[in-house]
């Protein structure tokens, strides 16, 4: 079993916990994921270590509340044990030789490209970050992005904090400004992905990106991960999660992941009734 | 012998649920043996002297021994012979593919049918299960920490031999759950899963630990193992990695590896009215391939409400590496065989769901190196085959993570562990490996047989070293 010994709300649909896991604190790196299950009977869920430490044990996770399972996570407090913690599973980011790189992160995207930009900057790297978010209330990570970031761009869709726009827009102008950067990592929705990639190929900008397909194992035994990358199939939890953005095939893994849509929306309104008639 | 002889030319036919009722629920098929059957058929054995059933038993278990004392109503006896050569016999009773093995070489199925060996040993070992109130003792320990990476049959083994000889043995598993492929393979229509855990509780009783949750080469390397204070590491890590075919359509919603589909009915329990695992609810099934998995996935599909399920398959009938039994109970709950049959592409409608499969017909040709004959493509034979999901069952291959993360281990270009021989002993000082990991996917006999063989080797390599 494994502890949750800190568990804080980042903003509404956001939460962070730190779980006692020592085993993976000691090897976890940035870019790596841990497969939990709230409770015996729960699914097997994937989520990116957003943080750890070697020395006290843990492994910090930032999840947003999505749909039955991630409900399920967050009906957990600090002191009680999630049933299942695995990791750390993927490859982990690769970080060698980069200089000058762009990080962008989208929504819960952010809690996965935070750790990545940390390191980066933990390397001597220098780190341009470009954060995007629906609205105010949604923005995370904000004073952990300006700690690890010599340059920070907040953008909003309503334009409700920060600048009003994409962050393609913000990514376009860091590069008209004479920004030569060695490698743009951008993780976030696939949608956003496929853009910051459409446009980093018009600059020749290697991208680097994070996929999250639906998985099951994470050990390369389902299948159920896989992905078209320069034609070839690759299982994301083995693979990677980190792909070259300019081969991945976005539209094909965009349909993937409306496979279960159905079944989640059932399972999401099921969980909110349980959740009701539990409070 | 103070019994008559059963001169009976046929088998004692074994009980199963209707095919009707059967296809839909997840329930055990093969019924067993009842007392009275079992010690009847018991007494068609002939205890041949030169036992060629026993030399086809991948573990050579004393059929004809323990066969005597199931007729003479020694149920314990029985169960103390098979015991002495197999770890797993209420599984093995099952899923071995007797046909080729020691009921192949039974005399008796010169002139009718064979004895139902396989049945036996499952009623031996069921009538112990259910009949023995006697705790498993824990042996003296010895010493020794000796570590087991993976839980199925072959790691499982391994496991309990080294404990009955007093090592203190850890099994790792990656999964959340011990057994393998036999919790997240098999499925429960075949297999219940009640026997697996009894078999793993006995093993906890003799004081094996199972760590779940622990992906050997990600949290903890082979070279970390040692580290421990293990003297020696058994890899049974299996041959999990699906093979897809490479052609156009595969990453359509609705394909599935055996692995995925099978794994979210058995291990996650979609079978289940109030499971929380997600899976397609498909009206017609296409299962690519012909082996036991292409019979599981295909039987599982039926279960779930599939009103058509097809088995496409690119050789003929005869061909069928599947167990025959198997075959059989397919056949009758409704499967559907398209044999001589081979897809080329899996075809999508406007949503990215799968439609159908664009195959073509195929004919047998000449004898290839594994001595069967190819199956070549029948010039303008090419039609769709209606479809909403279509499931690949084409085969297996070893798991890449413990090779890529231990080095000096050699394996060859399949990914297969290599070894030396009989005792399982890899290219590295105190590693050993077997089962799948080793053969590629075979059988749970075989890979128990060299979970067995390994802990021997293991035991004698510890002790060489004083
Ligand atoms: C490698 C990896 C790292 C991830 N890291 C994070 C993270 O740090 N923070 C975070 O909030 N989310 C992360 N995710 C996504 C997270 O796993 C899903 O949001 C979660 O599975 C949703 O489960 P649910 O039951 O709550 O929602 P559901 O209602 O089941 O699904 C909601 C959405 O999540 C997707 N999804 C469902 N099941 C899975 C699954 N098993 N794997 C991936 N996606 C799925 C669905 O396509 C859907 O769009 C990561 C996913 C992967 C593969
Ligand atoms: C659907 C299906 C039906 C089958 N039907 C039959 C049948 O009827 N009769 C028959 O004889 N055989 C059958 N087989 C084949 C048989 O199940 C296998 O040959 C047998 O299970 C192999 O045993 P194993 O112990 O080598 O590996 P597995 O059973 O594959 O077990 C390996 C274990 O190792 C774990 N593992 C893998 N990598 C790691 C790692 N890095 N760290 C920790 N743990 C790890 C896996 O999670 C798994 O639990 C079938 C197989 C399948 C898939
Ligand atoms: S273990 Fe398999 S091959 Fe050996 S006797 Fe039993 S059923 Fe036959
Ligand atoms: S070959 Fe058949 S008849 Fe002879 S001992 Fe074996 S099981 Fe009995
Ligand atoms: S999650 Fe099963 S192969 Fe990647």
């Amino acid at each position: 079993m494994y502890k949750i010994v800190r568990k804080k709300s980042l903003n509404p649909t956001v939460s962070l916990m730190e779980i006692e896991a020592p085993l993976i604190a000691k090897k976890a790196e940035p870019g790596q994921f841990i497969i939990f299950r709230a409770k015996e009977d729960s699914e097997r869920v994937p989520l990116t270590i957003a943080d750890f430490d070697r020395e006290k044990g843990t492994v910090t996770i930032i999840y947003q509340i999505v749909g039955g399972s991630t409900m399920e996570l967050d009906t957990l407090e600090e002191g009680e044990c999630l049933h299942d913690f695995v990791g750390p599973l993927g490859r982990p980011s690769e970080t060698d030789g980069l200089k000058k790189v762009a990080v962008i992160g989208g929504g819960v995207g952010c809690a996965i490209a935070y750790p990545i930009a940390k390191k980066l900057s933990a390397l001597g790297c220098e780190v341009h970050s470009v954060v995007g978010f629906r609205n105010k209330d949604l923005v995370i990570l904000e004073d952990e992005f300006r700690a690890a970031s010599s340059e920070l761009r907040i953008m909003t869709d309503d334009g409700s904090y920060g600048t009003k726009g994409l962050v393609t827009n913000a990514l376009e102008e860091l590069i008209k400004e004479g920004n030569q950067y060695d490698e743009v990592i951008a993780i976030g929705p696939l949608i956003m992905m496929k853009f910051v990639c459409l446009l980093t190929k018009k600059y020749n900008i290697k991208t680097v990106v994070s996929m999250n397909p639906i998985m099951i194992d994470g050990t390369g035994m389902c299948g159920g991960c896989r992905l078209t990358v320069g034609g070839e199939t690759k299982f994301a939890c083995v693979d990677g999660p980190d792909f070259d953005g300019h081969l991945v095939d976005f539209d094909e893994a965009m349909h993937r992941g409306t496979m279960y849509r159905d079944f989640e929306k059932h399972a999401r309104d099921e969980a909110c009734n349980l959740l009701k008639q539990e409070d | 012998m103070a019994f008559q002889r059963n001169m009976d030319p046929k088998k004692c036919p074994m009980p199963v649920q209707d095919p009707e009722v059967r296809r839909s629920n997840f329930n055990e098929v093969a019924l067993g043996y009842t007392y009275e059957m079992a010690v009847n058929e018991a007494r068609r054995c002939l205890n041949c002297k030169n036992k060629p059933c026993t030399t086809a038993c991948p573990v050579s278990i004393d059929i004809p021994a323990f066969i005597e004392r199931v007729a003479n109503e020694d149920m314990e006896g029985a169960f103390e012979i098979i015991s002495r050569s197999s770890s797993l016999p209420a599984v093995c009773g099952r899923v071995c593919p007797q046909e080729n093995q020691c009921e192949g070489k039974c005399v008796r199925g010169i002139k009718g049918e064979s004895v139902g060996i396989g049945r036996l040993e499952r009623f031996v070992a069921d009538y112990h299960r259910e009949h023995c109130t006697e705790k498993p003792s824990v042996p003296e320990p010895n010493g020794h920490k000796v570590a087991i990476i993976g839980a199925g049959p072959s790691g499982l083994t391994a496991a309990g031999d080294l404990a009955k000889l007093g090592y203190k043995v850890t099994v790792y598993e990656a999964l959340h759950l011990a057994g393998g492929v036999l919790v997240y393979g098999i499925p429960e229509f075949r297999l219940p899963k009640i026997i697996v855990q009894k078999e793993i509780d006995n093993l906890k009783a003799i004081g094996v630990d199972i760590e779940t949750n622990m992906v050997i080469g990600k949290v903890l390397t082979v070279d970390e193992l040692f580290e421990m204070g293990n003297e020696a590491v058994y890899i049974g890590s299996g041959a999990g990695l699906p093979r897809f075919m490479n052609i156009p359509g595969e990453s359509l919603k609705g394909v599935y590896s055996a692995n995925e589909y099978l794994t979210r009915i058995n291990l996650m329990k979609a079978y289940k009215k109030d499971s929380k695992t997600p899976i397609k609810h498909s009206k017609k099934v296409a299962v690519v391939g012909g082996g036991n998995v292409a019979m599981d996935a295909a039987r599982s599909a039926k279960r779930m409400g599939a009103e058509e399920v097809y088995i496409v398959y690119r050789r003929s009938m005869e061909e069928l590496p599947a167990r025959k039994e198997e075959v059989e109970h397919a056949v009758e709950e409704g499967i559907i065989f398209k044999t001589l049959t081979n897809p080329v592409e899996v075809l999508g409608d406007e949503n990215g769901e799968v439609c159908g499969m664009k195959c073509v017909e195929m004919e047998l040709g000449e004898p290839d190196a594994s001595g069967r004959r190819r199956p070549v493509v029948k010039e303008g034979s090419e039609f769709v085959l209606e479809a909403d999901t279509m499931i690949m069952s084409i085969g297996t291959s070893p798991n890449p993570l413990i090779r890529s993360t231990t080095p000096g281990l050699e394996t060859n270009k399949h990914g297969c562990i290599v070894t030396d021989g009989e005792n399982g002993l890899t290219s590295r000082e105190g590693v050993y490996a077997g089962g799948d990991a080793v053969t590629g996917a075979a059988t749970v006999i075989l890979a128990m047989g060299a979970g067995k063989a390994a802990a021997k080797a293991i035991d004698e390599y510890i002790k060489s070293k004083g």
